[in-house]
């Protein structure tokens, strides 16, 4: 006969939770605790969930790569130099997934558990949202990689933050800008867009800047799916309706695919344009299931967009070599985050004699500069010289049938500070005042 | 007497925690800020529970209170850790209040998939506000304490010791609940409305204060967690964070007041070790974890369920 | 007009869709009240295998009527193989147990099938774009309609058919509508419910992958497809009604049309409608649909 309730029925409770509780803090305390000369870097992104394919696995590609190739002093100038001012870098992976509060949990364990020297990571831009704040409270020197978001520098002067990759604004200006070059007089567009942040101010932008490019263009169609939704018959049945002339999505890799094959195969593309601002990532995977025609940004001049260079070469063909596939803007977006703190902390370290800067000292060096990467080159110009700005490109798809190989023509280029917004005035201000201030040749 | 002698392991473990607090690492007591927040909404689970309901959209309360707290701190000047508190726990009470007249009505599966949908409708419209930054969400200020600002690792043992206050408060208020007519009452919920239906018991009056108490519970524990994580996002409304809740519940050996608080701490804990040794395959680790506490905990959870397991024979099963 | 006639057409797709992946999960909670989080592993693992295996047999050029029967023959094989695993290995430990612990070992379950999916195919996407080719295109006026979705409107329409009549009119579904019934009496006259759980469990597993076999040409197979699915099913089956085919199919197309009309008439409102029809319908009728009178137990 069982005692309801008894005290003894809770006690082997207390003692596993008890023993169960030190036994995982000591784990979890005992984990990494570095010797002074390495770089311990934290990198944060999605290693698992759907995030994972576009993004994670790019980004974790390309993190894997620079690291071993940084270490081992194989980079081309002017990256030569081993690691960080020849500090190996001692790397360690985190997920991303989870609630905001499992990511700043995650973080905080990084930087007061693991005490990593600098985090360098982030796709979502929640998760940067969600960061930034206590990457600033606890005073720890971190980049910021993928996230999109312009909110991260115009909300708050931020000083342990920075971030390399431009933010979201220049992808759907320049793509306006290209839209308004192949069609002269727009008079009618749709789009459809992931219904949540990302997806939202995409479409807030490309609108926005529409209306300042082009005031008597309309609107027929405006779609809001839900992400990962996967199944689109209904979306593409109303823009097989609509009178559109474009149709604007910053869909991305899975959402992306699925559109665009069940799209292709009632003859959705080939009746109206696809503008793609994030399409570059799946062209690999498209090959001449996407239609010609459809118009290609890369979230900045990655890939098929990027300047020639001996880095840009160099990069490629170890990526290939390595990963047996093209490397994808995400790989690109991390090879910048990663040499704008390597710029850095070299300018430090040499201001220094050769002695290891700090993380002041670094972040001082890191405020304003330029810097080359595989695709171009970077400058710290916004958010008082934290946030980068990059110029971007835009081209037309055209599948290659002779290689059989995806190619992109038509390509036009933007200057940066021409698709961005100058220092000092926020993104959707700018937009909305008609884009004042912008220096386009 | 009995019942002072009851409360006595469990005031020890508040007051040695607290007093503890200060030579334990910053990330643990961060970790525990938000696993004793995140306890207070499985009190307010474990409430309906013993009424034979399982809420699956606490996330909605758990929101509310953060969303409360998040949004006067950004457009008021108000800073108060416990006026902002107040307010998330009285906007919970009365969203519970509201959503009671409708969820009070319906039982087992059909309870919960309601409140589920309940949470769901919350989290879309949060969604679909970009004014508050949709699925980015936004930052929530740092809190004072009646006027005392902590500064650099104060705050976070300040937030602990508050979050600790709040677990204690909560723990007690429970724990006589269940002891009154009305918490004892839920017990013959589960087993047999009709009966007590004849008692002269409204029953759906009692599962909508029922219901109150836990919303109530959940604003509370989200008012905290937005001022232990400095962000709000809709995921917070998310049908898997209230999944997440329950299961941390059911993990805990549940039903027991102590068990939520230690079962949360642990459940935060097991994370935090799975996604440090496991960062591509924590969910393995975590799943395992789950099933070798369930097999081999048979007193924590059993204790539970044979109190609260219903008189009829159904539940039993054919088992072979 | 056309926008009428899309409306009705996306309508069935959808409901198709829901479905397909919700039929599994209301066998499965009928006859053994489990609400089996682990459902969406078996859409993930339907989709995955069909992705992997069609996928092969499409690039060796082989005939496409074949490639269509091998996606259910994968989804019955995935099925089969997970469904006897599961049941079998984990689940008859805890029979005895509260229910609400059998639904925290399925959800234990799908924690770490979530990661074996990754440990077997990766985090990168697969796409299975072959059979939606193959399929073609009909023309209604300048309306296209993509021919695999009316493939997949027959196969649901058919599994409707197949498991009410298999319900209906067979030993085994005779068996299993007792034990929906009432499981104690079952037991009492003599019939194996042990057996009969397992019978019900694998044809759930099974359901639950040719959902996500059915669906794979149509989406990009990746991690986490499972976990919105699981929702969905959920919510399609509380609206119609546990354990009843009938239910399901019914609350599939009535959700289904409010959606495709959500999305031609007022897209914003997209993310709601699920909830709102679930809401709705729970309101007015608390049981769901089609659901069998119950004797009060005094």
């Amino acid at each position: 006969m069982r005692r309801h309730g008894s005290r003894r029925s809770r006690r082997p409770l207390f003692v596993f939770a008890a023993s169960l509780s030190l036994g995982l803090s000591a784990l979890a305390a005992g984990s990494a605790r570095a010797d002074e000369a390495p770089v311990k870097m934290g990198f944060v992104t999605f290693l698992t969930g759907p995030a994972a394919a576009p993004f994670g696995i790019p980004d974790h590609n390309a993190a894997e790569l620079l690291v071993d190739e940084l270490n081992a002093g194989k980079v081309p100038a002017p990256y030569d130099k081993a690691g960080l001012g020849g500090a190996k870098i001692e790397p360690k992976f985190v997920d991303e997934s989870g609630s905001a509060a499992d990511v700043v949990t995650q973080y905080r364990n990084l930087v007061e558990r693991d005490h990593v020297d600098v985090v360098v990571g982030y796709v979502s831009s929640g998760s940067c949202l969600a960061v930034t704040p206590v990457a600033e409270e606890l005073k720890q020197l971190t980049v910021l990689d993928i996230c999109g978001t312009p909110r991260i520098f115009e909300e708050k002067p931020r000083h342990y933050v920075f971030r390399v990759n431009p933010h979201a604004t220049m992808d759907n200006v320049a793509a306006v800008k290209y839209v308004l070059g192949k069609f002269k007089n727009l008079s009618v567009y749709s789009g459809i867009n992931q219904n949540y942040a990302w997806g939202q101010d995409s479409w807030r932008d490309f609108k926005q800047a529409m209306k300042d490019l082009d005031p008597a263009a309309t609107i027929d169609k405006e779609l809001w799916p839900k992400l990962f939704a996967g199944e689109y018959g209904a979306e593409i049945s109303t823009l097989l309706t609509s009178n559109a002339q474009i149709i604007h999505s910053s869909f991305y890799d899975g959402d992306l695919e699925s559109f665009v094959y069940q799209a292709a195969a009632r003859g959705l593309p080939q009746r109206i344009p696809l503008v793609l601002t994030a399409g570059e990532s799946s062209l690999w995977r498209f090959g001449a299931k996407l239609p010609d025609g459809a118009i290609i940004g890369a979230r900045g001049p990655h890939t098929f967009f990027a300047h020639e260079s001996e880095l840009n070469t160099w990069f490629r063909r170890t990526y290939v070599d390595r990963f047996k596939e093209a490397p994808i803007y995400p790989a690109y977006d991390f090879a910048q985050s990663l040499f704008g703190l390597k710029t850095a902390w070299e300018k430090a370290q040499a201001k220094k004699g050769g002695a290891r800067p700090t993380n002041d000292e670094v972040i001082a060096a890191f405020e304003g500069i330029s810097f080359p990467t595989p695709s171009t080159t970077v400058h710290m110009a916004l958010g008082s010289g934290h946030q980068g700005i990059t110029d971007t490109a835009y081209g037309t798809y055209k599948f290659d049938k002779v290689t059989s190989k995806p190619t992109v023509v038509d390509i036009v280029r933007y200057a940066a500070e021409c698709v961005n917004p100058p220092a000092g005035i926020d993104s959707v201000a700018w937009l909305e005042g008609g884009m004042k201030g912008a220096k386009c040749e | 007497m009995i019942v002072a002698r009851a409360l006595i392991p469990g005031t020890l473990a508040f007051i040695a925690a607290a007093a503890l607090a200060p030579a334990l690492p910053a990330w643990l007591i961060s970790l525990a800020t938000v696993a004793f927040s995140n306890a207070l909404v499985v009190l307010g689970l474990i409430i309906l529970w013993r009424a034979g309901l399982v809420p699956f959209g606490q996330a909605l309360f758990y929101a509310v209170g953060a969303y409360a707290v998040a949004l006067i701190g950004r457009y008021t000047p108000v800073r108060d850790a416990f006026a902002l508190i107040a307010a998330g726990a009285l906007l919970a009470c009365l969203v519970a209040f509201l959503v009671g007249f409708l969820l009070a009505r319906y039982r087992e599966i059909f309870f919960s998939m309601l409140s589920l949908a309940m949470s769901m409708i919350l989290y879309g419209a949060l969604v679909k506000t970009e004014t508050l930054g949709s699925t980015d969400g936004f930052g929530v200020e740092p809190p004072t304490y009646l006027g005392y600002a902590p500064e650099g690792a104060m705050q976070h043992l300040v937030l602990f010791w508050v979050v600790l206050a709040f677990g204690a408060a909560a723990a007690l208020l429970v724990f006589f609940y269940f002891r009154s007519i009305a918490g004892a009452l839920a017990v013959p919920v589960r087993d047999s409305e009709i009966r007590l239906e004849f008692l002269g018991v409204s029953v759906n009056r009692l599962v909508h204060l029922n219901l109150m108490i836990a919303g109530t519970l959940a604003g509370i524990g989200g008012a905290l967690a937005a001022l232990a994580i400095e962000h709000v996002d809709p995921n917070m409304a998310y049908w898997t964070t209230s999944g997440g809740f329950v299961f941390v519940t059911i993990l805990a050996g549940a039903g027991t007041i102590a068990g939520s608080f230690i079962g949360s701490f642990v459940f935060e804990l097991l994370k935090s070790v799975a996604y440090d040794l496991l960062p591509g395959t924590w969910q393995i680790f975590l799943g395992a974890a789950l099933l070798v506490t369930i097999l081999f905990l048979p007193e924590g959870l059993g204790s539970l369920f044979v109190r609260l397991r219903r008189a009829s024979p159904q539940s039993k099963g054919a088992a072979p | 007009m056309l926008t009428a006639f899309a409306i009705a057409t996306d309508g069935l797709v959808y409901a198709a869709y829901l479905f397909l992946v919700a039929v599994g999960l209301s066998l499965i909670f009928g006859v053994m009240k489990i609400l089996n989080v682990t459902h969406g592993s078996f859409y993930a693992f339907g989709a995955y295998g069909a992705a992997v295996a069609v996928g092969m047999y499409f690039d060796r050029g082989l005939p496409a009527a074949g490639g269509f029967l091998l996606m259910v023959l994968v989804a019955a094989a995935v099925g089969l193989v997970l469904g006897l695993i599961l049941e079998r290995g984990l689940l008859r430990l805890f029979y005895g147990k509260d229910e609400i612990i059998v639904v925290l070992v399925t959800y234990a379950a799908f924690l770490i099938l979530e990661d074996v999916i990754r440990l077997v195919f990766g985090a990168t996407s697969y796409t299975l774009y072959q059979p939606l080719g193959a399929a073609g295109t009909l023309d209604v006026g300048t309306f296209v309609l993509s021919g695999y979705d009316i493939l997949l409107v027959a196969l649901a329409t058919l599994v409707a058919l197949g498991a009410s009549i298999a319900l209906k009119y067979t030993r085994w579904g005779h068996l299993l509508t007792v034990v929906i019934f009432d499981r104690e009496l079952a037991a009492a006259v003599g019939i194996n419910v042990s057996a009969v759980y397992t019978i019900t469990f694998i044809a759930g597993a099974m359901l639950g992958a040719l959902g996500g076999a059915a669906m794979a040409p149509k989406i990009a197979v990746t991690l986490g497809i499972g976990v919105e699915v699981i929702v969905l099913a959920f919510a399609v089956v509380a609206i119609g009604g546990m354990g009843s085919i009938g239910g399901a199919f019914v609350s599939a197309l009535i959700v289904g049309e409010c959606r495709a009309a959500a999305v031609h008439l007022a897209p914003q409102v997209e993310l709601f409608v699920v909830y709102a029809v679930m809401a709705l319908v729970l309101i007015f009728r608390p049981q769901g649909l089609f659901t069998r009178a119950q004797p009060r137990k005094i």
